[in-house]
């Protein structure tokens, strides 16, 4: 009691430092003078006494609660199956029930499921940590607006060499990283993002530099244009609100939602097989894989090929839906976004990350109103969930095979890779 | 029993910056026998082992392969080709289990080159394409096979890691096999196992090895060591002092002198 009372003081003050300074004094711009608030300081400091407080004393009364493993019993499985089926319906249905701004959002969200469950590959299956994954996204996003520009190829025939490509320079990513574990792999991916972000930015007769390109052509549903009021002029005039643009929403929302089945469905399959199976040794113990005669390098090129491939599917959607891209939508903090959806939802886990992306981008845009306040918001949430689920919101690993019974194995007991 | 040999090691000597660990070492494995490498703490045993399962490249010295399916030069070639074309299984001091997977995924990754033989085939494989789903069965009856033989089949859908300690040696051996082996190398597998375990593991290295699959075998107990051992090569500081049946081993003076200097526990077995 006590204790908690000496921590709750401490935190207190630390509190009053940082919110005295930030909370407390306030600029007028209008009329240039200094105003104080210490009302909004109390009741700051206030909250986080009283928060620290319960804190301590609930972490007292129930010591193991934080840290005892989750028991996987079958009830629980079937939930998780539960859960996942009406998240499908839902999102199959969402056009016909959800607004524009609504199926806007369905897009951006489904784009990180997407890519969510493309860097899964890599990182909850394979272990590899890739904090460079939005080079991926980048590469597909370019190819296919170079490719279509250049050569007036449409959506669907670059679609998959958007992918190939994508598919290249993972490869060519995996050859200098392959020696590389934990944090030195994660500099260099890091680094590898950051990299072609600048080659686009400085390239400037190839990729219009900070200009990015524009006028990206538009998905078509066989051959047919989702531009409404006549079919001249179709991306002059692409910032203009027309009446059918909520069908090419719709259209192109369902593009998404095909492409982020087609990578949940081959990631599930892979993970089956021989291939997925490698992989998830490969996390589990390399030194054991190659006493097995399990050709390491291979097995990690194909991880970064096959999750970079999905990264340049979603890249080029990401370029069809916004017909306009450039450097600036390929920074870091993408790739940081999208490694907290994995991290987030439960390294290996397909329903974790659609959940995860939906939070964490869907929950997002919940907390639109709150302006300043939402990335503070959102770090909160992030650290409460962490703290509370350190192995993320779906922890079990479910064996893909079984001769019985399948067991789910307790996430404690999973590696989570060296890198 | 003087045909040519499965395993040759001629020579040879590893270096670690100015530490001779294995110092020109010659020694043969026959098809079919146990051959079992003894020594001293620090003696270089296990680095022996990692020579020849290519995990160190020696310094200098030849490491040959002979079997029905053709003769190979194990220091010179990749790690995992050392499993996959030489046909050499290898566990290891420190149990390296997948510990997040299951008994049976334990023992289909071992199998990770027959049921997909290329990358092209583990591709197809998505589309249900390339022979997979007979390749699988055929996998799934082997494991099937090694879990009984290990006893070990009912648990097959726990988590590797939940096994207890003995059961982890065994299911180690288990996946080593599974690879489908001619020379299986063994580094310690009696190592923290009671009395009755340790008989267990006798009993399925015999089996092992009337099944065609010769054992090289790094060991500390002494009575797993002569009770299964056709021939016994002791090692001290690197080098070979000694070479012959368990009968010779425990008579000769230098292997008694090598463990009355270093004062291991082994003394009393290797004497008696």
């Amino acid at each position: 009691m006590k204790a908690a009372f000496r921590d709750a003081g401490l935190s207190a003050l630390v509190a009053l430092g940082i919110f005295g300074a930030m909370v407390g004094l306030r600029i007028d711009t209008g009329h240039n003078i200094l105003i104080a608030r210490p009302w909004a300081v109390a009741i700051l400091v206030a909250a986080t006494f009283v928060f620290r407080f319960a804190l301590v004393l609930w972490k007292a009364r129930i010591p193991k609660a934080l840290t005892r493993p989750a028991k996987l019993t079958p009830a629980r499985r079937n939930t998780a199956r539960y859960v996942g089926i009406a998240l499908l319906v839902v999102a199959a249905t969402l056009p016909l029930f959800g607004g524009r701004y609504a199926i806007d959002t369905g897009i951006v969200v489904l784009t990180y499921v997407m890519l969510g469950w493309g860097l899964n590959i890599v990182v909850g299956l394979a272990g590899l940590l890739d904090l460079g994954y939005v080079a991926f996204y980048a590469v597909g996003a370019y190819s296919y607006a170079l490719l279509a520009q250049t050569f007036g190829l449409g959506f669907w025939t670059c679609l998959p060499l958007a992918g190939l490509l994508a598919a290249f320079w993972g490869i060519l990513l995996g050859f200098p990283v392959l020696r590389l574990r934990g944090d030195y792999l994660a500099i260099v991916t890091l680094a590898f993002g950051e990299i072609i972000r600048v080659v686009l930015l400085n390239w400037t007769t190839l990729t219009g530099g900070p200009n990015g390109i524009s006028g990206i052509p538009r998905p078509t549903l066989f051959g047919l244009t989702f531009t409404a009021g006549g079919g001249e002029g179709s991306f002059a005039d692409f910032f203009n609100i027309e009446p059918s643009v909520t069908q090419r929403l719709v259209y192109l929302y369902y593009v998404i939602f095909g492409l982020a089945l087609l990578t949940n469905w081959v990631s599930t399959r892979l993970r089956r097989l021989p291939l997925g199976r490698a992989w998830e040794a490969l996390r589990e113990d390399e030194i054991a894989c190659r006493a097995l005669g399990i050709n390491v390098t291979v097995t990690k090129l194909t991880a970064f090929a096959i999750g970079a491939a999905f990264g340049g599917f979603a890249g080029a959607f990401f370029a069809t839906r916004q017909a306009f891209i450039s450097p600036e939508s390929f920074t870091f903090i993408e790739s940081a976004i999208v490694l907290a959806i994995v991290v987030l939802g439960g390294l290996g886990s397909q329903l974790g990350v659609a959940l995860a992306a939906i939070v964490m981008i869907g929950g997002g845009e919940l907390f639109r109103d709150f302006n300043e306040y939402r990335m503070l918001i959102f770090g909160v949430a992030l650290v409460v969930v962490m703290v509370t689920r350190p192995r993320g919101l779906v922890s079990g690993r479910t064996p893909s095979v079984s001769l019985g019974k399948t067991q789910i194995i307790s996430g404690d007991m999973v590696s989570q890779g060296h890198g | 029993m003087m045909a040519t040999p499965l395993l040759s090691v001629n020579a040879l000597t590893m270096r670690f910056g100015g530490l001779t660990a294995v110092d020109a070492l010659s020694f043969e494995a026959q098809e079919g026998q146990i051959t079992a490498v003894i020594g001293p703490n620090g003696a270089g045993k296990t680095t022996v082992f990692n020579c020849i399962t290519g995990f160190y490249r020696a310094t200098s010295g030849e490491i040959s392969l002979q079997h029905a399916g053709g003769a190979f030069q194990l220091a010179t070639m990749q790690g995992h080709n050392i499993t996959r074309q030489a046909k050499v299984a290898r566990t290891f001091q420190n149990i390296r289990l997948f510990a997040g997977m299951t008994v049976l995924e334990n023992l289909l990754v071992a199998q990770h080159n027959f049921v997909m033989p290329d990358v092209a085939h583990g591709l197809l494989a998505v589309f249900g394409l390339g022979g997979y789903r007979g390749l699988e069965k055929t996998a799934l009856d082997r494991a099937v096979h090694w879990l009984k033989q290990v006893k070990l089949l009912e648990r097959a859908d726990e988590p590797a890691g939940s096994l207890p300690y003995g059961a982890q040696r065994r299911l180690e051996i288990a996946r080593a096999m599974c690879t489908g082996p001619a020379l299986l190398c063994l580094d310690e597998p009696a190592a923290g196992l009671n009395p009755r375990e340790s008989d267990e593991l006798s009993d399925l290295l015999i089996s092992i090895r009337a099944g065609g699959c010769a054992i090289l075998l790094i060991e500390h107990d002494m009575g797993v060591v002569m009770r299964i051992s056709d021939h016994v090569v002791v090692l001290d500081h690197g080098k070979k002092i000694s070479d012959g049946t368990a009968e010779h081993i425990r008579n000769d003076p230098h292997v008694i002198a090598a463990y009355l200097g270093e004062g291991d526990e082994g003394l009393d077995e290797v004497a008696a």
